[in-house]
């Protein structure tokens, strides 16, 4: 990498500035909206909250938790893309490519349709397991016969593994048209009218998780000097790829439980900020959580005024953006290793 | 005895000859699908002998099945098989051109481009402007996403690697855009739009499969006609140019009937996933690589799979009638996974 990418004072000043865009994109994300409501308003709801206030109550309960949700489903599955990235060496790596969104929402909405599971922690663990058995899958057969894990038989797997589990959560539509509107609700994913009480009880396996992968920014440098080279180092590999693989299975089945399907976020922000900081991941995974974070408060926001008064799915706003993305790094090559 | 029978005209202008083994398969396929036809048909909510079906079906059928079977079955069957029929040659065609086992309409992003079409038709023109259209409007949704897959998948040349990851960008990207129609259209439509979505042939009628044959007649003969020049470009661009045929023009021909057949497949029973896929790849293995077999075979196959999977879909959980995409995706991604293991050699880099 050149000088300046990797000059620790502007890894530093960038950490602070894309902490600045975070809180101020958090502070836009909950003022504006369908209902237009003053700045002042807005600060007034948190000092001195009056509940019969209707704007106050908007704030503290719809866009506030809008928001904390939209930051803890952005951060896990940038970080989840980013460990995913490592783990395969493969550009293309983002937890739904790898069919990890699509499995958890097979899993999910199967539980909801067949068995009436309807509380979230239940909807977790189920994602987390629907997470890691399509991963898995996609793993194995990415990297079945005998030149290992290449790219291009990754995302071909996942994007048949995905397939098949779109299509199966599809025909339980027909199984219950009741459900039609919140299935729909987990096919495009969707991080509005969900409570914060929800969220908190999903919020420390996602938190512990976090923290695991911030831990990781030191073994997963020496893993990407490759494999042997990391053994001679001291590195135990095999734990190491094991733990990768829990918390990415952690983060992404706990996103998929939390706010359904939401694409692009793991795929996008890991390559935006390797191309600032350059290919550090102590540097990389705590960024990519703050603008995995950033990206998809902006996108919420967006959602919210494209096609007034209704509100687009926030799925679909990603995949707008990240499509393009997509096709970009699809043409630059995906042979190169990194 | 000689493996080939010569068919050959009176004047002697139209001649080719017909490999014994490949005419008995593809004469007991066409039997099977007779067989299929009617036993499919004579299966459902209320079985119906097989024998009554026939007769209906010549027109000397008995009154009391004659509202189950000439309303409700017989189109559905038939427009199952059709379906069937068009994605198998198109898939066949796609494999072909892109020169590239895994090449399937719904994998390259042509039919994700077809529901784009098809969304828009039935949420914004659904009503005032009649459904023969609908084809049309899918058509022109898949040509407009191929054109897009082909021409951003162009970097001097188009490699077939580049032109699936492409076509998987663009597919999310249409799938995208369909949500994003369901969700702003009212809740009736939802329903019906998501049914679609997922591949049923629930409701059809015979109007649909009049609107559906016309394609599928003008359209597999036509992918029949170009079969020289198509043997003739399997040996590769550079030796096709020097034997006279004009590369560039028959690959726009031949993507062109491809998506067409995908458009209209996908317009009549929506995403009805892997038959392109898997039908061409059965062909092949029982009847080699000559092209004019793999399209009648293609064709068959592919109606075969449809059939059954709805069949299935309609009867396995009455009185639910599950989407039959469900059941070809079943089949489909663990076969797609199977020929990526296949081909690895073919697909690094």
């Amino acid at each position: 990498m050149n000088a300046f990418s990797s000059s620790q004072t502007v890894k530093i000043s960038v950490l602070i500035l894309s902490f600045i865009v975070f809180i101020l994109s958090f502070v836009l994300s909950v003022a504006l909206g369908k209902t237009p409501i003053t700045f002042q308003t807005a600060i007034d709801a948190f000092t001195h909250y009056d509940g019969n206030n209707k704007e106050h109550v908007i704030i503290m309960t719809s866009r506030l938790s809008r928001a904390i949700i939209a930051t803890v489903v952005g951060a896990s599955l940038a970080v989840a893309g980013a460990l995913m990235q490592a783990l395969t060496r493969n550009p293309l790596a983002a937890p739904d490519i790898f069919g990890i969104n699509a499995g958890a929402l097979f899993f999910i909405v199967a539980a909801a349709t067949f068995f009436s599971v309807d509380s979230l922690v239940q909807y977790m663990w189920i994602g987390f397991l629907g997470a890691a058995i399509a991963g898995g899958l996609v793993y194995l057969l990415g990297s079945l016969g005998g030149d290992g894990l290449s790219p291009i038989k990754i995302v071909l797997a996942g994007a048949a593994i995905s397939a098949l589990f779109i299509s199966f959560t599809q025909g339980m539509l027909v199984i219950d048209e009741q459900k039609i509107q919140s299935i729909l609700f987990w096919l495009a994913g969707s991080v509005s009218g969900r409570e914060l009480d929800m969220l908190l009880s999903v919020l420390p396996f996602i938190a512990v998780a976090g923290i695991i992968a911030l831990f990781l920014g030191k073994p997963v440098n020496i893993l990407m000097s490759g494999d042997d080279v990391a053994k001679n180092l001291g590195l135990n590999t095999h734990l190491t790829k094991v733990m990768i693989g829990v918390v990415v299975v952690f983060l992404a089945g706990g996103s998929v439980a939390i706010a359904g399907s939401i694409g692009f976020i793991g795929l996008v922000v890991p390559h935006i900020v390797k191309g600032i900081t350059g290919p550090n991941y102590l540097w990389i995974i705590p960024l990519s959580a703050l603008t995995g974070a950033s990206l998809l408060i902006m996108a919420d926001l967006a959602a919210r005024f494209v096609i007034m008064p209704q509100e687009m799915p926030i799925g679909v706003m990603t995949a707008f953006l990240g499509t393009p993305f997509f096709i970009y790094i699809a043409r630059k090559g995906v042979t190169k290793r990194g | 005895m000689d493996k080939y029978v010569t068919l050959r005209s009176k004047t002697g202008s139209f001649s080719f000859q017909v490999e014994k083994r490949a005419a008995l398969i593809l004469g007991g396929l066409f039997l099977c699908s007779l067989l299929l036809f009617v036993i499919c048909t004579s299966l459902g909510s209320s079985y119906i002998p097989p024998l009554a079906v026939v007769q209906q079906f010549l027109g000397i059928g008995e009154k009391e099945y004659e509202f189950i079977l000439h309303v409700l079955r017989l189109p559905r069957v038939t427009m199952a098989y059709f379906v069937g029929a068009a994605l198998g040659v198109s898939g066949l065609i796609l494999q072909r051109v892109i020169r590239n086992p895994l090449g399937s309409p719904d994998i390259v992003g042509v039919t994700g481009g077809a529901s784009g079409g098809a969304i828009v038709f039935i949420v914004f023109f659904m009503g005032s402007v009649s459904l023969r259209w609908l084809p049309l409007a899918a058509i022109l949704g898949a040509a407009i996403a191929t054109l897009f897959i082909y021409s951003l998948s162009w970097k001097k040349g188009v490699t077939p690697i580049r032109l699936i990851l492409i076509g998987i960008g663009i597919s999310a990207l249409m799938n995208a855009f369909v949500t994003m129609m369901i969700v702003i259209s009212e809740t009736a439509v939802t329903t019906k739009a998501y049914l679609w979505l997922t591949g049923s042939f629930y409701g059809t009628n015979w109007e649909d499969v009049s609107l559906m044959v016309p394609w599928i007649v003008i359209l597999i003969p036509l992918a029949l006609l170009l079969t020289g020049i198509v043997n003739v470009k399997e040996l590769g661009d550079d030796v096709a140019l020097g034997l006279g045929v004009r590369v560039q023009w028959y690959r726009f021909i031949l993507i062109a009937i491809s998506v067409g057949l995908a458009g209209v497949a996908v317009a009549f029973a929506g995403g009805i996933g892997f038959v392109g896929l898997i039908a061409p790849h059965v062909a092949r293995m029982l009847l080699g690589r000559s092209f004019a077999r793999l399209v009648l075979g293609s064709a068959m196959i592919g109606g075969l799979i449809v059939i059954l999977a709805d069949t299935i879909a309609r009867t396995a959980f009455l009185p639910l009638d599950i989407p039959a995409g469900v059941f070809t995706a079943g089949i489909g991604a663990p076969f797609f996974i199977y020929l990526l293991y296949r081909n690895q050699q073919r697909l690094k880099g």
